[in-house]
């Protein structure tokens, strides 16, 4: 085999492995059958119906969009003035505050999961609600440091100063000026950090508890007890909300810049 | 206050953290002045500018503006505008916008900011780009956007940061009419920033050479030109044969020569331009190391006992060839007489 034939059939080959699984999950949740399984045996959208019927979905997805929208927020409050000290002045230990605020996307979820259950939740005494509200803006705040960062050294200082002159205050001259042109860092910043946290499964494994669980947890106690397609059928619905979210944010904001 | 201090800098310090960049300042700039201050880089004068502007607060000294000590007002209370070297447009606002920016800010009735900004873009020809973004205009159009956002606030003094160095040639000269018509038409105090002493000759009343946090000269362009007092300010400025003298002899490489002419006591230099060396004739002798042609003109390179020596003739004057001894003389009185020679 040539080389010109070799190459895009690897890149065929590696498309189908990434994009394979989630034909797979879709094909699944239109089964008529009542396990899961691939193949589907025969068609049906009640799997699909049934979803929005289970309670426990209701409430988990509930949980999940709260601490997605709220955890993503609260990393944006802390992180846009974090990113903002870190790229305008020079301070001391800029680099290893850089290093720390990326850490949870180094350490594993595992870890941090475990961490913050076993020596901040438990001798605390926090409530799940809360522990799992600071774990996820934890966990959104490297991305959202990262990609406003990103858009702030792209912007010039000297517009700050041009404002100030111009009579406005230094706080000011951040809200009209900065803040208007690092808008599409921000919101991509925020779809970045909605989608992480909603799709996060190891450091919500830990801090979920009785009562309040997050989605992905809800689906694997679900899986343990009713092995039914309605979670491939959940996954699906997933997948095709996550995959519009960074459709539109492309379109709109050219994401990919950003990440 | 007098008039000629309408702006008065007295014993300015600037640093950055421990880095002095300009110590003990003084100078007074007359209202309606159009003033230049010019140096290399490093010398000081944006740091002196940013003091003016309030952009950076002095280590110590004193800087009053309309018979107010501003040494401590904030900048966005200082009436002072900054036209900046990138000409920091906002780039989410339009060109109306950014010229209304500041206006907006004081609270004016929207039917008087609309007539400013509308006269303000007039002012500089951009009535009919009000609409665009400052990315769709190109550098010169920028700038002019710049210059009528900070116009438009009537500042006392206006500064500039190299105003012409980010143009081309033909938009030079279009700015340089530019600003020599605003301020004219407006007598706002001017203050610019260059490293480019043709800028500064072309365009100022009065010229502040800096080096090293220091002012070297104050002069109008004709006195910075013809008649610097320093070495460093002569060499700026295009003096290429410069000698110290030392008990009013001409230190040479080849030792010191008495002048024909007595100096004044404090002399402690003297320095001629290519054209005042005279060739032909004179108390000195050389050789002819290269020669190039530029139009106008033919440039020399001579070598002789009292070091390399540069000079110039018309170019309608025979060429002569390298390697030609030539006698040649350095008129005293066509040089111009340093005071200093640090």
């Amino acid at each position: 085999m040539t080389p010109r034939i070799f190459s895009p059939l690897v890149l065929l080959l590696v498309v189908a492995f990434l994009i394979g699984p989630f034909f797979i999950i879709v094909a699944a949740s239109l089964s008529g059958g009542e396990t899961l399984a691939f193949p589907p045996q025969g068609f049906s959208l009640k799997w699909v119906v049934k979803v929005f019927t289970v309670e426990s979905f209701r409430e988990s997805f509930a949980v999940s969009m709260f601490l997605a929208i709220g955890g993503t927020a609260m990393a944006l409050v802390l992180g846009i003035p974090a990113s903002y000290a870190l790229s305008r002045y020079k301070l001391p230990f800029g680099e290893t505050i850089r290093t720390i605020v990326s850490l949870p996307i180094i350490v594993p979820g595992i870890i941090v999961g475990l961490a913050l259950l076993r020596y901040i939740v438990v001798p605390f005494g926090f409530n799940i609600t809360l522990a799992l509200f600071l774990a996820h803006t934890a966990l959104v705040l490297p991305y959202a440091v990262r990609v406003v960062s990103a858009s702030l050294n792209n912007l010039r200082s000297d517009i700050e100063e041009a404002a100030v002159l111009l009579g406005s205050s230094r706080a000011g001259a951040f809200f009209r000026v900065v803040m208007p042109n690092i808008r599409s860092g921000i919101l991509a910043a925020f779809i970045l950090g909605f989608v992480t946290s909603f799709n996060q499964v190891p450091v919500s494994l830990f801090l979920s508890g009785p009562g309040v669980r997050t989605l992905p947890i809800d689906m694997l106690s679900y899986m343990e007890i009713t092995y039914d397609p309605s979670v491939a059928a959940l996954s699906a619905l997933l997948a095709f909300m996550s995959i519009g979210i960074v459709f539109l944010a492309e379109r709109f904001l050219g994401f990919s810049r950003y990440v | 206050m007098s008039d000629a201090s309408f702006l008065s800098l007295e014993k300015l310090t600037l640093a950055y953290g421990d880095t002095v960049a300009v110590k003990d300042l003084d100078l007074s700039i007359r209202k309606g002045e159009l003033v230049a201050f010019l140096g290399p880089s490093g010398c000081g004068k944006t740091t002196t500018m940013r003091s003016i502007a309030g952009l950076l607060t002095p280590a110590s000294g004193r800087i009053s503006l309309d018979g107010v000590d501003i040494t401590r007002v904030s900048a966005n209370k200082r009436s002072v505008g900054l036209v900046f070297q990138s000409y920091a447009l906002f780039p989410h606002l339009s060109v109306f916008e950014n010229v209304a920016f500041g206006l907006r800010l004081k609270k004016m009735p929207v039917s008087d900011i609309e007539t400013r900004v509308t006269a303000g873009l007039k002012s500089v020809g951009l009535s009919k780009f009000a609409t665009r973004k400052p990315a769709e205009l190109s550098g010169g159009q920028q700038q002019r956007v710049a210059l009528a956002r900070s116009m438009v606030m009537e500042p006392k003094v206006l500064l500039l940061d190299e105003p012409l160095s980010n143009l081309d040639a033909r938009l030079r000269l279009e700015m340089r009419t530019e600003l020599q018509r605003v301020q004219k038409e407006t007598g706002v105090t001017m203050i610019f920033v260059t490293h480019d002493q043709g800028e500064a000759l072309s365009l100022a009343d009065r010229i502040v050479v800096m080096l090293n946090g220091a002012i070297e000269q104050i002069g109008t362009p004709e006195d910075i030109y013809n008649r610097p007092v320093s070495r460093f300010v002569a060499d700026f400025v295009g003096f290429e044969n410069i000698f110290a003298v030392e008990g009013g002899k001409l230190k040479a490489a080849n030792g010191p020569i008495a002048l024909s002419e007595s100096l004044p006591p404090d002399t402690a230099g003297l320095a001629w331009r290519p054209r005042m060396v005279t060739l032909g004739s004179g108390p000195f002798q050389g050789t002819v190391r290269g020669a190039s042609f530029s139009g106008s003109t033919r440039e020399y390179l001579l070598d002789t006992p009292l070091g390399a020596i540069k000079a110039e003739e018309d170019a309608g004057l025979a060429a002569h060839q390298p390697g030609t001894e030539l006698s040649f003389d350095l008129p005293v009185a066509k040089a111009a007489r340093l005071e200093r020679f640090g």
